[in-house]
């Protein structure tokens, strides 16, 4: 019998995927809740467990292919599978402990029991460009494993396994790093040719000047020469840790931003302005208040859910901001729902505050400290990721006081809050005082409003933010 | 470990057994003994022949074959000041005072808000491999170790049986002390002269390795120490860890091993399901998740009412050292 696979729907708003990757061609043999696929969306990318056990007998839609959910992807064929099913699916996955030594091999079980370790066959079409290892291999990384390569910045695809049935095991990725970056750095281009270089010593421009955001106030300045090697981060060039005179291999995540952000600056005409808010008020309640609400709620309080607060505030006063551009019209959306930006790892994600107008300012708090623990564990669904109307970015956090944010996911707006600074101020009376001043800036899409409509919406929050006190709390 | 005396003698572990309660009922005419035939028999392991004659029917008291009363009267002498050692003569027999035990000796010091405690000391043989079947052969460690106000010690070294059977009458709360009978002769070591203690709770390292943990106790211990030195002859490096107090539960050690080797095996006589080695493998995984670089394995009884009598039976309970060494190798190779 023949089981049509179909695109799945990957959260709640999602309507297509992206085939990112087969793992699994034509042919193979696929257990049930064995990952076959890999599916990006434009927040997340997930394996697809196989529903049924058979031999995969096409593929309907290829590699990059992005259709919309429900569309057939490919066929399994289940009459294929007869010798696959013969051995019960869950018995290698539930007790592997149980197996004896040396047992006789399950008859056609085609990737466990005692087989020798499989020759590493190159894989030109997978997306390591010829990988060392196996998917199932890479699939199946303990935790010490997984925490050792972070630590050690060492590329699982390039680690020959020693273990059972080639698992890596964590004494290779330890031998790994201790082979030092020479090695590591020969590893990686093997396993990914596409980016070999002609000539290793010349110097390529890594990072093209992005003239607006995302801002990278820490960015490291690099060296006019290559680092001798010893200097040199252990293991491959990331992005984390990048080598001079090399390339940084793109992540899926790294390609989705930058599509993205192409996308968002090449379709929505963006303008920008920009209010100082006088928050010495604010910052001083924060002081009182932060020690006894740490205690009661058990997070921390920052400036941040008080802002997003008067952003909500300042969206009901002008929906407008609160609304996307369409071919048939301005859509002005019932929903407030304010991402923030969070920088996760070497990745960029804005998480979502649903329904953000049902929060008090403590409310706010929790959730976004909820997401952005989420996003920086890399624990966010696509649920987390989708819907957002409007975003706010803590550029401040990193010290910046002036940034020219890009729109996000076809949004009207966006709002950077900016390092909170002490300053000299003309205050009333024509007097000089010392005020905590924090700028705010504002992008926005200028097919939805003009200037007018923007620069009130902008002095709206203003005027709420430095009027926020002890009830909004 | 602090030495009285220096030098040591050998003992098996029935010998240790006997030298430190005699020593004991020597030092402190408090302490006493108290259950079925330790009187005028001596004790089915002749572990108390002569102790009635020596120290009278007062502190060596015959009891009748009521397990609830044995540790019932002797909760009531702990409270009141006396220190009973009272002896259950096999493990499978001590199901009539798990009342006593769990509902009364456990609770004394909570119950009283610390006004009374109970400085008792529950002795009892455990465990199979000497075709003991349904009645003498039980492991009743898991039944107990639930309970908060209890310690549980189980040595298995004639040295560790002194100190830690020393530290149980000092206890001011209620110790089970657990003997492996098959142990009783079949151990032999030395043992440190003059009073001396081992803190409960703490476990030890008894082979080092770096490539694999094994955890147990009991009899156990002996064949994984035997099943560690075969792998050793291949080069492969296990290191073994004699639990000795099973309640408090050394967490310290299991966990830096652990972290040394990223591997864990866990063997117990003990049925699996909801023994010893469950508690140790649910600790490990909180504790140590991303140090872990395997499953975590049980060796363990089967899920069976009883050891059986008939040879084959026993057989398929007990754990040969082969079995052990070669989950050890698979570990290893993992």
């Amino acid at each position: 019998m023949a089981t049509t696979i179909t695109m799945p729907q990957l959260g709640e708003s999602v309507t297509e995927g992206t085939v990112a990757q087969w793992l699994k061609k034509p042919g193979d043999a696929i257990e049930k809740y064995e990952p076959f696929v890999e599916i990006s969306t434009d927040k997340v990318t997930a394996e697809v467990p196989s529903p049924v056990s058979g031999v995969l007998k096409e593929i309907i839609v290829k590699e990059g292919d992005t259709v919309p959910t429900g569309t057939a992807i490919a066929v399994i064929d289940e009459v294929g599978a007869a010798a696959a099913q013969t051995a019960p699916i869950d018995s290698p996955a539930v007790e592997p402990q149980t197996r004896p030594p040396h047992a006789t091999p399950a008859p056609a079980r085609p990737q466990s029991g005692p087989q020798p370790p499989r020759p590493f066959v190159a894989r030109p079409g997978s997306r390591n460009g010829g990988a060392l290892n196996p998917p199932e291999v890479l699939r199946r990384v303990s935790p010490a494993v997984r925490r050792l390569a972070r630590e050690n910045n060492i590329d699982l695809t390039t680690v020959r396994g020693s273990g059972e049935h080639g698992r890596i095991t964590a004494n290779d990725v330890l031998a790994a790093a201790a082979q030092g970056p020479a090695a590591a750095m020969a590893a990686g281009i093997m396993a990914a040719p596409e980016i070999r270089q002609p000539s290793a010593p010349t110097p390529t421009p890594l990072r093209p000047a992005a003239p607006s955001a995302p801002i990278q106030p820490k960015g490291p300045v690099p060296p006019a020469a290559p680092l001798p090697p010893a200097a040199a981060a252990s293991g491959r060039s990331t992005y984390d840790r990048p080598i001079p005179g090399t390339l940084v291999p793109l992540t899926q995540a790294r390609k989705i931003i930058a599509q993205r952000m192409v996308e968002s600056k090449h379709t929505a005409p963006h303008a920008w302005t920009m209010v100082e808010v006088d928050v010495t008020d604010l910052w001083n309640l924060r002081q009182r208040e932060k020690d006894k609400f740490q205690r009661e709620k058990g997070v921390a309080l920052t400036l941040l859910p008080f802002f997003i607060h008067a952003v909500v505030q300042s969206l009901k006063a002008y929906p407008l901001m609160n609304a996307r551009f369409t071919d048939e019209g301005i859509q002005v959306l019932k929903e407030i729902n304010v991402g923030i930006a969070v920088a996760a790892g070497s990745n960029l994600m804005v998480p979502v505050i649903r329904h953000a107008d049902n929060y008090s300012v403590a409310g706010l708090a929790v959730e976004a400290a909820k997401l952005i623990e989420k996003a920086r564990f890399g624990k966010v669904g696509a649920d987390d990721l989708t819907g957002g109307t409007f975003t706010v970015n803590n550029t401040g956090s990193n010290g910046s006081v002036l940034s020219a944010p890009i729109l996000n996911g076809g949004q009207a707006g966006i709002v950077t809050m900016e390092a909170v600074v002490k300053r000299p101020v003309v205050v009333d009376d024509d007097k000089i005082a010392i005020r905590s001043m924090m700028n705010v800036c504002l992008s926005l899409d200028h097919r939805v409003v003009d200037g007018a409509i923007a620069s009130a919406f902008l002095v709206d929050l203003k005027k709420r933010i430095e009027k926020m006190s002890q009830l909004a709390l | 470990m602090a030495l009285a005396t220096a030098g040591t003698t050998t003992m098996n572990n029935v010998e240790a057994v006997r030298h430190t309660l005699y020593e004991a009922l020597k030092a402190d005419p408090k302490t006493l003994i108290m259950g079925e035939d330790v009187g005028a028999r001596g004790n089915v392991f002749l572990i108390t022949k002569g102790f009635l004659e020596e120290f009278g029917p007062e502190r060596i008291i015959d009891t009748p074959l009521a397990e609830a009363s044995i540790v019932g009267v002797a909760v009531g002498m702990a409270m009141e000041g006396l220190r009973p050692i009272a002896e259950i003569q096999f493990a499978d027999f001590i199901y009539p005072a798990f009342n006593q035990i769990v509902g009364e000796a456990a609770k004394t010091r909570y119950r009283s808000n610390g006004d009374y405690t109970c400085p008792l000391v529950i002795r009892t043989p455990y465990g199979g491999g000497v075709r003991g079947a349904l009645s003498h052969s039980v492991s009743i460690e898991a039944l107990f170790y639930h309970v908060p106000g209890l310690k549980i010690v189980a040595p298995s070294f004639p040295a560790d049986i002194k100190g830690l059977l020393n530290a149980a009458i000092d206890d001011p709360d209620p110790v089970m002390f657990l003997e492996h009978k098959k142990t009783y002769r079949l151990v032999k070591g030395e043992v440190p002269n003059g009073h001396y203690t081992i803190p409960i709770g703490k476990a030890e390292v008894k082979i080092a390795g770096d490539a694999l943990t094994a955890v147990s106790y009991g009899l156990y211990v002996h064949q994984a120490i035997e099943a560690a030195k075969q792998l050793a002859a291949d080069g492969l490096s296990v290191e073994v860890i004699d639990l000795r107090s099973i309640r408090p539960m050394d967490r310290t050690t299991i966990l830096e091993s652990v972290r040394k080797t990223r591997k864990l095996l866990i063997i117990q006589e003990d049925n699996k399901f909801g023994g010893i080695g469950a508690e140790i493998s649910a600790m490990v995984v909180e504790e140590a998740f991303f140090d872990l670089d395997a499953p975590i394995r049980r060796l363990a009884g089967p899920d069976v009412p009883a050891m059986g009598y008939a040879q084959t039976l026993e057989e398929e309970f007990m754990i040969p050292t082969s079995r052990m060494a070669d989950t050890m190798r698979e570990m290893v190779a993992f």
